[in-house]
């Protein structure tokens, strides 16, 4: 018995070290997403000036297909980063997507897409303090989640899509969801 | 993977960032949504409360949680509101639940063990005042004896 | 030139640290004194290079070498001297340097002041002591060399941090690595101790002088810390129990343990092999904090440079030297002979509580810091573990062991009498029990929190029985006559337990009021207008621009009245700096012995109308004065206590002479 207890302190050492070790692979920071596999939250986003009275972002309009609900705002500068893949999409016509103007001055929002390109069907509005960006869950721009056709949220990606990931990650969710 | 966050990640955090126009009217209220504030983690912060941060998102949710307590929800469904969006990580006081029971626990039972091998300690040698008694002293000890009390403390 | 010169000293020191690590220890295991009587020297010689190179990088950012990458990244020649010569160790390269200058200071010391102790044992110690030196070295000259170049030099630098340019923070890491890196020296010697087999009283007074320093460092530069904290971070909080925090409260923890048990190694030769433990867990938890806070593994307000690669070399280190020790300690501590005897009641006894106390804490806060980590690579989830959960778990655990320091001086060795101690103190209970419910009714019942009541009882039994056991131990009441030539004889550890202990009580007040009584007021003021916080009116003057060496500030007047007379004006503000361009806010702080007048100034409104409005915070903060004036009187007992004649090493030597006269 009193040998056990001075084998102990080394003992317990050992495991911490095999958790540092594995701690160091992590990402202390990554939080992952407690919205998969629930449906979309309830919302009701008005749309951008000059892009037609109807093409606002409900969560009804997210029924029937499988789509891509960008964040994105005016201010967010990887958002810029991004967009000219979000463009290629749209050109290829692989899949819908959708935005939500995050805490943003709607004429800014509206302004910034005839800047940088339009690759969305419907934007919603989502002014301050940003309650639907709050019911999705997310921390910063651009963040993306891919909803299935009966409005359920089934990834999230976090950060600017570069086409690698459209092609490797996202797209192949995408398939795989419209064909249940 | 790098992304830019829309808040800085703060070592210098400014002041305490609640400001007056956010806060609610009634003090009650008040004072229940900075308890609250104080429980939250700001997400893009490193390791803040949301009452503490000067980021967007922490001003955001300061403000989502007076609406939800001016609308008449209880403590409990503040947290669980914003629990339901962001997970467990976003409470400072982790919850007690299955997979937090070696936190909560823990201190206890290091304390209880502690105890255990104290006592273990004291078992183990005869009680003190139990031993045989020393032999006496001859003169010589006797003497240096009294030279070392002459240098010591009580 | 001169950073070339200070990388070279830099690999002349691990030479030389590696001679140091391996011959004395050699020369001890044979026998030989020439190759024991190398440590000295070494020792020397290492301190020496390491000062050259510390000092090469100060200069280069005294006179703002920008070819060098380190000053480059930090430095900036608008910043004031002082800061750049913080700046050396504002950054994870130049903060290293610094961790292994005192390392190296602290085997010359021994090499200066240890001419007494025995050849095997310092030998052994220093030999140690250079192990570790290796280790840092080779980090330091494979991953973090801050002597690196920039080639070609910017015209200037990226500039320190603003919240870092800062007295308090410019001295708060010195403290603190004086006392993690001090604590080496317990571990070299625990180390030494296992080695040789064999582990006495004279072990444990070698030991105490150089802990007890270390620990002092500590204390300072954890009070110095949560003090910066207080009036720079701009809501009057100190403390957050972030894990760089807790990185430097653990090893505090062990520290203060490590003192307490030592005393019983030294007076009863027991507790012996849990004194060497201690001492391999208290370095060995300052070591983990160098791990947590440069290796990204955890998320923190205070971490440096968050690099897995490096973070593999540091757990590198960390499982050689803890590790390593641990494992000798299984091997050769069961060898150790079981020492004198104690009764469970008995001052022995009550030191042995209190290290247990003081161990589960220790192991609680590391439980609490590092299970975010735990819960994440076991999938349990992310978790977060803020100041909610320490508060709730941290402060029970120490209740009881504050209950029993206020009676524990007064126990006798050996053999105590609890029931005998306790009756002397009935009437300081009575007072505690008397003040717990007075400030209960102060306070309005449950218009306040319920701890406040046990925080202050807690405060008084400690404080008034620490100064009670002093009275009996000068006879104050008992033979009035002599009690000052009494207290004069008293030894000077005496003296320091009893102001440290008292200190702890004046903390613990400060701790509480502050905690539960802090009135804060959020507004809009507009100029003239004037609000009332703490009894005090605050009344808002103005706010003008003012630049400063790096910055430029709006600076704000307040006139503070008391009972409608003016007794003074408090000038805070809020400082946008230009490199990097970060703003700060500096409060205005009015201290009194009831508490701190705390105001901060913010954003203008414009809604305000005319004449302008600003965003003020005022607060009012009860006792916290208490509680600085609680840890200087931590570090003031533990100073006194270090000078106590019987410390110095010569003690043997002159018990020697006594007996050769007898």
């Amino acid at each position: 018995m009193r040998r056990f207890l001075y084998v102990l302190p080394v003992a317990v050492f050992a495991i911490m070290a095999l958790f540092f070790l594995k701690g160091l692979t992590l990402n202390p920071r990554d939080i992952p997403s407690v919205l998969i596999d629930r449906p979309v939250p309830e919302m009701s986003l008005a749309p951008l000036p000059g892009r037609g009275e109807s093409s606002g972002l409900g969560t009804e309009n997210l029924k029937g297909r499988v789509s891509l609900v960008n964040i994105y705002g005016s201010w967010c500068i990887s958002c810029v980063q991004e967009h000219p893949v979000l463009m290629e999409i749209k050109r290829r016509g692989d899949a819908p997507i959708h935005a939500v103007d995050w805490r943003d001055d709607p004429v800014l929002g509206a302004a910034w897409l005839k800047k940088n390109g339009d690759p969305y069907e419907r934007v919603g509005i989502d002014p301050p303090p940003g309650r639907t960006a709050v019911d999705f869950g997310v921390t910063g721009a651009p963040e993306s989640f891919i909803v299935d056709k009966a409005g359920v949220i089934r990834y999230k990606h976090v950060g600017p899509i570069s086409m690698e990931i459209w092609t490797k990650t996202l797209l192949p969710i995408i398939r795989e969801l419209e064909k249940r | 993977m790098k992304r830019l966050v829309v808040a800085l990640l703060l070592l210098s955090t400014p002041a305490l960032a609640v400001n007056p126009d956010e806060m609610l009217k009634d003090p009650a209220q008040e004072h229940r949504a900075r308890e609250l504030g104080k429980d939250l983690r700001c997400l893009v912060c490193q390791n803040q409360s949301i009452d503490d941060s000067d980021a967007d998102l922490a001003k955001d949710l300061r403000v989502i949680v007076r609406e939800r307590i001016a609308k008449g929800d209880s403590d409990e469904q503040v947290k669980k509101f914003v629990v339901d969006r962001y997970g467990d990580y976003v409470l400072l006081k982790p919850p007690f639940k299955v997979t937090t029971l070696a936190l909560w626990l823990g201190p206890l039972a290091l304390f209880l063990g502690g105890l255990w091998a104290v006592l273990a300690f004291y078992r183990r040698r005869p009680a003190a005042g139990t031993a045989p008694p020393p032999p006496p002293l001859s003169a010589e000890e006797r003497r240096r004896l009294d030279t070392l009390l002459k240098e010591s403390e009580r | 030139m001169i950073a070339e010169i200070g990388h070279f000293a830099l690999v002349l020191a691990l030479c030389v640290a590696l001679v140091q690590a391996v011959v004395p220890l050699m020369g001890a295991r044979r026998g030989n004194m020439a190759w024991m009587n190398v440590a000295g020297p070494a020792a020397t010689l290492q301190f020496l290079f390491i000062a050259i190179a510390f000092g090469a990088l100060t200069n280069a950012y005294v006179t703002s070498d920008f070819s060098v990458m380190n000053v480059a990244q930090n430095s900036h020649t608008d910043k004031p001297m002082l800061y750049k010569v913080a700046g050396v160790w504002g950054n994870h390269e130049g903060s290293l340097l610094l961790w292994i200058t005192i390392l190296a200071l602290f085997g010359f010391a021994v090499t200066l002041f240890g001419r007494n102790l025995p050849p095997g044992l310092k030998s052994r110690a220093l030999a140690v002591q250079a192990m570790i030196a290796v280790g840092f070295l080779a980090f330091i000259l494979l991953t973090s060399n801050p002597f690196a170049r920039l080639d070609p030099p910017p015209v200037n630098g990226q500039g320190l941090n603003p919240m870092l340019q800062d007295p308090g923070l410019a001295f708060h890491p010195p403290f603190l690595y004086l006392g993690y890196v001090g604590f080496s020296m317990a571990f070299s010697f625990a180390i030494a101790a296992l080695l040789e087999g064999r582990v006495d009283a004279a072990w444990a007074r070698w030991v105490r002088p150089w802990t007890l320093a270390a620990w002092v460092f500590l204390t300072c530069g954890i009070i110095l810390g949560s003090w910066w904290a207080y009036y720079t971070l701009g809501w009057g909080g100190w403390w957050y129990w972030d894990p760089v925090e807790n990185a430097s409260f653990m090893p505090w923890l062990a520290g203060t343990a490590l003192l307490h048990s030592a005393i019983v190694v030294e007076k009863r030769d027991a507790l012996k092999s849990w004194t060497i433990l201690l001492a391999i867990i208290a370095f060995g938890l300052s070591l983990l904090g160098t791990f947590l806070v440069r290796s990204g593994v955890l998320t923190s307000v205070h971490a440096f440079a968050t690099d897995p690669a490096r973070g593999v070399f540091i757990l590198l280190l960390l499982c050689t030297a803890v590790g390593g020790s641990l494992a000798l300690y299984a091997a050769r501590a069961p060898m150790m002979k079981m020492g004198g005897l104690f009764s469970p009641i008995s001052r022995e006894g009550a030191l042995l509580l209190n290290n247990v106390l003081m161990a589960t804490g220790a192991a609680t806060v590391l439980l609490g810091t590092l299970y975010p980590l735990i819960a994440d690579a076991l999938n349990l989830g992310k978790v977060s573990v803020g100041p909610p959960f320490f508060n709730a778990v941290f402060l029970p655990l120490m209740a009881p062991m504050v209950l029993v320091m206020a009676a524990a001086p007064m126990l006798s060795w050996k053999r105590g009498d609890m029931a005998g101690v306790l009756g002397r103190l009935k009437f300081i209970a009575a007072l505690a029990l008397g003040t717990a419910m007075l400030v209960w009714f102060l306070q309005g019942g449950s218009a306040g929190p319920w701890w406040t009541a046990a925080g202050f009882a807690l405060a008084v039994w400690l404080g008034l029985g620490t100064l009670w056991d002093m009275a009996e131990r000068i006879g104050l009441f008992t033979r009035p006559a002599n009690a000052l030539s009494r207290a004069a004889r008293l030894p000077n550890s005496a003296w320091g337990m009893l102001l440290a202990h008292f200190g702890l009580a004046v903390f613990i007040v400060g701790l509480t009021a502050s905690s539960a009584w802090t009135t804060e007021h959020i507004q809009t003021q507009k100029v003239g207008e004037t609000v009332q916080v703490g009894g005090y009116g605050v009344t808002l003057k103005g706010v003008e621009d003012v630049p400063g060496p790096n910055y430029t500030a709006s600076r704000a007047t307040f006139e503070i009245s008391k009972d409608g007379k003016a007794i003074g004006v408090m000038q805070p503000e809020k400082r946008m700096y230009r490199q990097p361009p970060r703003p700060t806010t500096t409060a205005a702080i009015r201290s009194g012995i009831t508490g701190d007048l705390y105001v901060v100034i913010g954003d203008p409104d414009p809604k305000a109308g005319p004449g302008g409005g600003w965003v003020t915070r005022l607060y009012f903060n009860p006792c916290i004065p208490w509680l600085w004036a609680g840890g200087l009187l931590l570090v003031v007992g533990g100073l006194i206590s270090l000078a106590d004649r019987r410390h110095r090493i010569g003690a043997p030597a002159r018990a020697a002479n006594a007996a050769a006269k007898a």
